[in-house]
């Protein structure tokens, strides 16, 4: 271990000019009482091989996506992560910096927020976005402590086909934000907009999931038409990879767009780091959580970028602030916009119609009743497998294959459930190998 | 530099796909999109220039010294990211079951047992995804466990001290309890007499930072302890100073209830520019059976979730929380093993270093010894040369140095607070104290290098009123304003800070 740079000659010289004679010396504030004399209880410390060898043993304890045909989506997806998207997360500027809040040194990751500002704005047909949330799910209750603001009420209505884990996130932060939480029963795997009217009414915000937590397409603008009809915010909660191939939450009359970006940009990572994106319109601007970047000049009249709108922010609002929110997820964030770079707006389409189509073949080709079979899907659907789920994961397991996620983890009455996800990576070789195992 | 939209040319792409023989279903006419995101269209030539040409306009602790206050920049070894990217972590999937995931679920366990005993306490969740979630899920824990006692209706109040990072009383609001200031005595200690007036039964907790934001271990922190558990309040440490005190004083012994760990600062997961971050909360047992789920337990040789915990607030965050963040910080934790001691004992013997080389030169508000930093104040060269702490923050960067954070914490004036960290050698230190020294005899004889300072960065001092008035805050393609037009020399908001 040599992290440390200091040899025992600098150690002794640097004693002396403080005037102390040992390192304990410096801690005499510490009350004896408080102070912890023993060892700490900690496994020997490993050499850097060592440190490899250890954790290459706890990885191959795991079965990744690339020991195992997966068919496991659910929120978090085997898309292709480009090349390009390593080459940015391995520049040592980027991955080494502090949040820039001096912008002369940091006009680099500045500039690279603002795009990344502007990538979030694009695909959601949003007007502003922040720099990033934590990940899907605390970007939702955000998006509630909004639009408690924003509306002055105080009941926050969610689709029951809105991923469980945001569900579960929104109902934990709403006690302290002083929130009522409402939730819409699915009706054949959608929300109807009409009893979705009813629970909008006097309600702050109501968030729906584009396509929703069982792959099914929401009627998304009828949705968002009964929320403004009911005077609440419309909030839409999308997966990016969709988004060249399904309309924009903007374009049909949401007040914020949010998400969990990891599908554009991130690895699996088993659930982390990721980002969460949050958009909206500009009348909410000045009650967005986070850390936003804006374009500004320098003396010399230059283009520069800053940290602005900062007087929402807890550094100067204190008990004040829209949000507690400082380190944000900017890293994973610069690692969508390269990805969005990489695929531009052809390559975001081409990827969700090949999602779709293979997601399309695997329905015919599986040959297993739809649990919704009146619902258009986009790359995730579920199906009835006849026996328990778990048992039929499984034994697909055995034969190398993950089929999927068990949705009675979250739905009653689902036992037999099986939600497939279908990326741009699988082929139909194998889906017809998930049709076999199924069928076994 | 032209923005990536700027380079875009129709019709050019980076990505290529595997190609497509089936045929795609119709997606309802309602749901189709119809505009295109203007998403940037370049080669991937283009594409990796730009972001290394962005790269180099950007200073990281692998550039030079970062002595941030609050932050705790210290190296990122490369060996962490060696290990972060096996496929076995990369490419797995959070759903995997348990028998697919044993080696993580392990990693997570080994964190959680280490964490505890560098805490000083019982349980860990790993979940909270930053420092400031960690501090709001204590908080949502502070609750549960007040209602669970039948007193959430009177406890209302949180007390925290006016050196206090922003984030504490933004928690407290964003938890539903309303903050209660206490203030700093004359030796840079919470003032104990006027704490006692202010801690009741309808006290719920303390939120406090030791060592503080001053860089200074709380000498009274015993009694502190002793005042909010005879009120039947609890403690909550804020972990961003803990890289000052590991194995060598502990919150739980402390006498606090939970803590906040930054995996960031402390254990050495990279910043990104801002984030990612990683939050985890240790408690006493008493607390345990509020925090989140799943909890990550161990039977025998196998590990598992556990979600069958009645008494839970929830969660705060997707699945187990960020486990690459916790890959990293295991890996570092593990090269220093029960030695965590001398990193901080490194840390607190180069921050003491750098201060008693410039504490003559500029203003110490409270003359102590310092632990893992030490806040300065440029009162002085205000006063008689007009050169405040922001002059000083820019002149540095001509030396090739970042800042030190300023104008917090809020209590000292015209702020330098300035935390080396532990990896820094001797060499860089005196480079450091050196241009310090340099600033401050310039001060006098050159005001005017160090009013126009930076003088070679990309861009000089910027224009921040401008920036929040006119809210420039995406690209408008062609309807993009030229911000030039309007410039009226820059102005400052002189309130930033670190952490």
């Amino acid at each position: 271990m040599s992290f440390l740079s200091l040899t025992e000659r600098d150690r002794e010289e640097m004693l002396a000019t403080i005037g102390v004679s040992s390192i304990d010396e410096l801690f005499r504030d510490i009350p004896p009482g408080v102070r912890f004399d023993g060892e700490l209880e900690l496994e020997p410390a490993l050499s850097e091989s060592e440190i490899v060898a250890h954790l290459e043993q706890l990885a191959a304890r795991n079965v990744d996506t690339g020991r195992e045909l997966s068919f496991l989506g659910a929120g978090i997806y085997d898309h292709y992560v480009p090349a390009v998207v390593d080459a940015v997360l391995q520049r040592g500027e980027l991955l080494t910096g502090y949040t820039p809040y001096q912008p002369e040194m940091s006009q680099g990751v500045l500039q690279a927020i603002f795009e990344y500002q502007t990538a979030i704005c694009e695909l959601t047909g949003m007007d502003v976005s922040n720099a990033s949330g934590y990940d899907g799910t605390t970007v939702a209750a955000d998006a509630c402590y909004v639009a408690k603001h924003v509306t002055g009420r105080s009941r926050v209505v969610l689709a029951e086909t809105l991923n469980p884990q945001v569900r579960q996130v929104v109902k934990t932060y709403a006690p302290g934000f002083g929130l009522e939480v409402v939730e819409v029963p699915h009706r054949d795997g959608i929300t109807d907009p009409d009893e979705l009217a009813e629970a909008a009414r006097d309600a702050a915000c109501v968030l729906f999931q584009q396509p929703n937590f069982f792959g099914c397409l929401e009627p998304a603008p009828d949705l968002a038409a009964a929320a403004n009809d009911a005077g609440a915010l419309p909030v839409a909660h999308v997966d990016p990879v969709s988004l060249g191939v399904l309309e924009a939450p903007g374009s049909y009359g949401c007040a914020i767009a949010i998400g969990e970006g990891q599908a554009a940009g991130n690895y699996q990572s088993y659930g982390g780091p990721h980002y969460g994106f949050m958009a909206a319109r500009s009348d909410y601007v000045r009650r967005m959580p986070g850390r936003i970047v804006g374009e500004t000049t320098d003396v010399e009249g230059r283009r520069a970028y800053v940290l602005t709108l900062q007087t929402r922010e807890q550094h100067i609002r204190r008990e004040k602030a829209t949000s507690n929110i400082t380190t944000n997820q900017t890293l994973l964030a610069l690692a969508g916009l390269a990805h969005l770079a990489w695929l531009g707006p052809q390559g975001l389409r081409e990827q969700g119609e090949t999602c779709m189509a293979l997601a399309a073949y695997a329905k015919e080709r599986l040959g297993l009743p739809l649990v919704f079979p009146e619902q258009a899907t986009f790359k995730e659907f579920a199906i009835r497998v006849g026996r328990p789920a778990d048992e039929a994961i499984r034994a697909a397991r055995t034969e190398g294959v993950h089929p999927g996620y068990a949705l009675r983890r979250d739905y009653a009455g689902m036992e037999d459930a099986l939600l497939v996800c279908v990326t741009e990576k699988r082929t139909e070789a194998d889906v017809d190998r998930l049709a076999e195992v199924l069928a076994a | 530099m032209k923005l990536i939209y700027e380079k875009s040319q129709e019709g050019r792409r980076a990505s290529s796909l595997p190609p497509r023989t089936l045929p795609v279903p119709e997606v309802p006419d309602e749901l189709r999109r119809e505009r295109p995101p203007r998403l940037p269209e370049l080669s991937e030539p283009e594409l990796v220039r730009h972001f290394t040409r962005l790269s180099t306009r950007t200073f990281g602790i692998d550039t030079g010294f970062y002595p941030l206050g609050s932050c705790t920049m210290k190296h990122n070894p490369r060996v962490n990211e060696r290990v972060v990217n096996f496929p076995g972590f990369r490419d797995l999937h959070p759903l995997q079951e348990e028998e697919g995931a044993q080696g993580a679920l392990e990693l997570m366990w080994r964190l959680q047992e280490i964490l505890a005993e560098v805490a000083g306490l019982h349980a860990v969740s790993l979940q909270p995804a930053a420092g400031s979630q960690g501090e709001l899920t204590g908080l949502m824990l502070m609750r549960a466990y007040f209602t669970d006692r039948g007193e959430a209706e009177t406890r209302r109040k949180v007390v925290i001290p006016d050196t206090a990072h922003g984030t504490n009383p933004a928690s407290v609001t964003m938890a539903g309890y309303e903050v209660t200031h206490v203030q700093t005595d004359p030796r840079g200690n919470i003032d104990v007499d006027d704490l006692r007036t202010k801690v009741d039964a309808q006290t719920a907790g303390l939120m406090l930072t030791n060592p503080s934001t001053l860089g200074l271990f709380d000498e009274n922190i015993e009694e502190i302890a002793r005042i909010f558990h005879d009120a039947g309040a609890l403690m909550y440490y804020d972990g961003a100073n803990l890289n000052a005190v590991c194995g060598i004083s502990r919150p739980g012994d402390m006498g606090f209830d939970i803590v906040h760990f930054n995996l960031h600062k402390t254990f050495s997961q990279p910043h990104g520019g801002g984030g990612p971050g990683g939050g985890p909360i240790a408690v006493r047992d008493r607390l345990e059976p509020f925090l989140p789920v799943p909890a990550v337990v161990r039977d025998g040789e196998r590990f598992r979730y556990e979600y069958d915990r009645p008494k839970t607030i929830g969660k705060v965050r997707g699945f187990a929380g960020p486990f690459g963040v916790f890959v990293r910080s295991y890996a570092y934790i593990r090269s220093y093993g029960p030695r965590l001691r001398e990193m901080s004992e490194v840390a607190v013997l180069n921050a003491n270093y750098l201060l008693a080389q410039l504490k003559d030169a500029y203003e110490l508000p409270f003359d102590r010894l310092c632990m893992h930093e030490f806040v300065l104040s440029a009162r002085t060269l205000k006063r008689r040369h007009g050169i405040t702490a922001l002059d000083v923050a820019k002149r540095l960067m001509d030396y090739d140095f970042h800042p030190p954070t300023i104008y917090f914490p809020l209590n000292v004036p015209e702020a330098l607070m300035i935390e080396p960290t532990e990896t820094e050698a001797k060499e860089a230190l005196d480079d450091f104290v050196e241009a310090m020294l340099e600033i401050v005899r310039d001060a006098s004889e050159r005001p005017e290098l160090l009013k126009d300072a930076p003088h070679d960065r990309p861009v000089g001092r910027v224009d921040e009123v401008k920036a929040a008035k006119r809210a420039v805050v995406r690209y408008l393609f062609e309807d993009h304003p030229d911000l030039s037009a309007d410039s009226d020399g820059a102005r400052q908001l002189e309130a930033q800070k670190g952490a």
